[in-house]
């Protein structure tokens, strides 16, 4: 079943690059779908943020993840580097678990 | 001579960003292999989302759909969504390569974010070889550090107590940050946030994320025709092309 879902995700995102390439210039020109494109990753990375850093299971919680993505959060306001952000709300986790366990 | 001297001088420029850019995107390789090994998928499995889907978010999302116990279509869906962005890049892009036959169904493989950014501002040949070197390169430094994430994760027994979980979130915040330049985007986060945060309990794992794409359409669909009404055509114009300039 993973690897059904692999291939089926793979293949829809290959036909999507694909499908860019192929259709005719002027549907792009469509305001509609300049706007939807434009804000559907934006919401699509919050949503997925919030529910990785805010939920366990089908509940919502606030626990250490949350100190974590608070320093993420920092890390981006100060410009910091991709990796940067990461390891730094990685760490910053696993010394909040290290002190407090 | 003199104009193959010139082209060779503005070539190792774009090679030059393409590998950093190749570099760069290798240290957010290691954190999805990392996070794809916790999640529970075996290496081959990880290696072929990086190999076969080959757009980070979209791997991203899937990854935490099924990290978070969702269905793994759910998780393919989601991907699939996150990855319809790469379809706009081919409009763009298409004038730009002309592709055609096999070279076009080859071509689509590396329509991502990097080669599309390397295009930007740059004419024919040089958006063309922007476009090759940074999709060549970034593919092989993404490839390598999955393969590298992922063997660094099995190795560990409890990812967890490395905050290893906070990973994704993290990566998605530090995706999302340079895309808030005014405040539609940050008023289609918030809706992206409190729609995933209300639905979480009552739907099944997968499918909040579905239901945030949803309102984001209709938000999208009521916003641009807001625009129509009230604003000048060049408008759209320029929010088409604030996808490219992340």
């Amino acid at each position: 079943m993973l690897w059904a879902a692999i291939g089926a995700g793979a293949l829809c995102c290959y036909l999507l690059k694909l499908g860019g390439l192929s259709v005719p210039e002027r549907v792009l020109r469509d305001p509609r779908i300049q706007k939807v494109a434009a804000l559907l990753p934006v919401a699509l990375l919050a949503g997925l943020m919030a529910i990785q850093a805010f939920s366990s299971g089908q509940q919502v919680v606030l626990d250490d993840r949350a100190v974590g993505l608070s320093v993420a959060l920092l890390l981006v306001i100060l410009r910091a580097p991709f990796l940067a952000v990461v390891v730094g709300a990685a760490l910053a986790t696993a010394l909040l678990r290290a002190l407090i366990p | 001579m003199e104009p193959a001297q010139e082209q060779g001088g503005e070539r190792l420029p774009v090679i030059r960003d393409a590998v950093g850019i190749g570099l760069a995107t290798s240290t957010y390789g290691l954190s999805f292999g990392a996070l794809a090994a916790t999640a529970g998928l075996d290496l081959l499995q990880t290696c072929a989302l990086s190999s076969l889907m080959f757009t980070g978010a979209s791997q991203f999302a899937m990854v935490g759909v099924i990290a978070a116990g969702g269905n793994p279509f759910s998780g393919a869906a989601a991907a699939a969504l996150l990855g319809a962005r790469n379809g706009l890049y081919g409009l763009h892009l298409a004038p730009l390569l002309r592709p055609r036959g096999r070279r076009r169904l080859f071509a689509a493989q590396f329509v991502i974010d990097e080669s599309a950014a390397m295009t930007i501002g740059r004419r024919a040949p040089e958006a063309w070889l922007g476009f090759w070197a940074a999709g060549l390169s970034v593919f092989a430094f993404w490839n390598l550090a999955t393969l590298l994430g992922a063997l660094g994760a099995r190795a560990l027994s409890d990812p967890s107590v490395l905050g290893l979980d906070v990973v994704a979130p993290a990566a998605f915040l530090a995706l999302l940050a340079p895309r808030m330049t005014s405040r539609e985007p940050w008023l289609i986060a918030a809706l992206g946030v409190a729609v995933a945060l209300l639905l979480v309990g009552p739907l099944p794992p997968g499918l909040p994320i579905l239901a945030v794409a949803c309102a984001a359409t209709v938000a999208g669909l009521v916003l641009s025709r807001g625009e129509a009404a009230s604003a000048p055509p060049e408008q759209t114009e320029q929010g088409g092309m604030e996808v490219m300039d992340q």
